[in-house]
């Protein structure tokens, strides 16, 4: 009992003594949105069997990163203009449904990082600020990128709410949807562009390459233990959130990338809630 | 109003990609029970999925109540319950959660749920049997249960025809009863509801169908009462009868007709 009480009274020290410093406090804030807006989206990707989507439009946004390195502006806005085209690019290209989509997709991802490495050694940083972005880093976040974040998740949270049911139905059951005259394409599009919000919200403290493992990871570990979809979702929120705050903490103190923490944390959350349902199951058929 | 006509496909060609799978024209009309027969590759889905407008219309036209089909707004009216080995996904959905769906076209996207969507939701699931697995994940019912569920799924948004591809295939002789049995009960109430099914074998449906179309490569080869089909088309290629005798001899305690051995 003392050891608990004594443990969490070092925790909260050592949260004060995070929340002393400005960028610590931006981090935790960008990193509370990102784990809120990730596993909102993903859930509707992963239901769609398109867990990998996300990895994707990470890999196009790269491009936008690097582009604004090279124009040495505000690399948060183009990004979120290339990943959003590219969301809605590779849905078109998905709706046609042809045999080359697939190969067509993989060329739109491999050319935009390929295009992106290439460009940002251009920029007159070099591309080492690049590496930022591609894997988080606690100390970038600016106030008006917070500003910018917490705009598109809210968007994301708020939409993934609203109109839950009918993404639901679309990324459940496409052909029910459209036969029930839903607007297909249109739903489609939408959860791109959610998809391409989360990219550009995840680029601070995740990285535009990891952010794809905070979208799917802890839906994937929430659906272990979850027996509706509504307790998915909400589970998946409250674990995206906990290992995002907990990897930027533990990132400030380890001196590690948060990017790569968070996702091996959110994987440490899925093998340990897999190795307890299935021992919970062994013991139950016993 | 009995009569009037709820699908009307006039010289439909539907297919894939430009490629034309199935040829057809007929007239569907309120009360009246459809089973759309034929072997594998004959176009019967392509068929049904044509009047929802899922598959490519080559030719021809659709009307849905006396509407083209890309002007028919009240999709609520129609219940499609598609053929899925399963209705689950790789995230659990309650029986319940699954059935909500089907009550978007009728409560609109943005809408809040109201008492009269979980009441209209509850009395799909009950219809189907299912009152009691409400709250369980669909993954953890069995395959006939499941295919029970989507048809709860077409009936929530107060479905007056329903259109169903091969709901028997795949499930068991118990399931397939409670499937006949839902379906009797709904056809039997003061507003009947008009059925349009895609079947590989009649089985426990075949009291219900009043008219049988027969399908093969992707023509209609008769269309006309269930009694007076040609037992050739009824044989379904799975249940070939060298005597090529009475296929409702036997009735009812051997349905013959593409009875799977």
């Amino acid at each position: 009992m003392t050891a608990t009480v004594s443990t969490i009274s070092a925790a909260i020290t050592a949260t004060e003594n995070l929340l002393h410093y400005g960028f610590m406090r931006r981090a935790l804030i960008a990193a509370l949105l990102v784990g809120l807006a990730a596993p909102s989206v993903g859930i509707f990707l992963v239901q769609r069997r398109l867990a990998l989507i996300g990895d994707g439009l990470g890999h196009i946004a790269v491009t936008g990163v690097a582009l604004g390195l090279v124009l040495n502006r505000a690399p948060v806005p183009i990004a979120l203009i290339t990943a959003v085209t590219g969301a809605v690019g590779v849905e078109l290209i998905r709706a046609r449904g042809e045999q080359s989509a697939e190969i067509a997709l993989a060329i739109l991802f491999y050319g935009g990082i390929g295009g992106g490495v290439v460009l940002a050694s251009q920029a007159p940083s070099g591309s080492r600020n690049l590496t930022q972005y591609l894997f988080g880093s606690i100390a970038t976040t600016s106030s008006g990128d917070l500003t910018t974040f917490a705009v598109l998740a809210a968007v994301v949270v708020c939409t993934a709410v609203v109109l839950g049911g009918a993404l639901f139905s679309v990324s459940n059951d496409d052909e029910f949807a459209r036969a029930s005259g839903l607007p297909v394409m249109r739903l489609n599009l939408l959860l791109a562009a959610l998809s391409a919000f989360t990219v550009v919200v995840s680029m601070r403290i995740v990285g535009v390459l990891l952010v794809s493992a905070l979208m799917v990871v802890p839906v994937a570990a929430a659906q272990l233990v979850a027996r509706s979809f509504r307790s998915t979702f909400v589970i998946g929120l409250g674990i995206g959130v906990v290992v995002s705050l907990s990897g930027v903490i533990v990132s400030f103190y380890a001196d590690t990338p948060p990017g790569g923490t968070i996702v091996l944390f959110a994987i440490g959350v899925f093998a340990v809630l897999l190795v307890v349902v299935n021992v919970g199951r062994i013991v139950h058929r016993r | 109003m009995s009569e009037a006509s709820v699908i009307e496909v006039r010289d439909g060609q539907f297919g894939y990609r430009g490629q034309v799978a199935v040829r057809a024209g007929l007239q569907i009309d309120a009360g009246e029970f459809v089973a759309l027969l034929g072997p594998n590759g004959s176009g019967k889905t392509t068929l049904l999925k044509g009047m929802l407008g899922l598959v490519d219309r080559l030719a021809g036209a659709v009307e849905l109540f006396g509407q083209p089909l890309r002007e028919f707004r009240d999709r609520s009216l129609i219940g499609y319950v598609p053929q899925r080995q399963t209705a689950a996904g790789p995230i659990p959905v309650t029986v319940r959660e699954l059935v909500r769906s089907g009550r978007l076209a009728h409560k609109g996207l943005i809408k809040r749920r109201s008492r009269l969507d979980d009441a209209a939701v509850a009395e799909a699931i009950d219809a189907v049997g299912l009152g009691d697995k409400a709250r369980e994940p669909v993954s953890t019912l069995s395959g006939g249960q499941q295919r029970r569920a989507l048809m709860a799924r077409a009936l929530a948004g107060g479905a007056t025809v329903l259109l169903l591809d091969e709901p028997l295939a795949g499930v068991d002789q118990a399931n397939q009863e409670a499937l006949a049995d839902a379906l009797g009960v709904l056809v039997d109430r003061d507003t009947a509801v008009t059925v349009v099914v895609v079947l590989h074998e009649l089985g426990p449906l075949e009291p219900l169908v009043t008219r049988a179309v027969c399908l093969d490569a992707g023509a209609v080869r008769f269309d006309g009462p269930l009694a007076t089909a040609p037992a050739a088309l009824l044989h379904l290629g799975h249940d070939h009868d060298p005597h090529g005798g009475d296929p409702h001899a036997g009735r009812p305690n051997r349905p013959r007709i593409g009875l799977v051995p």
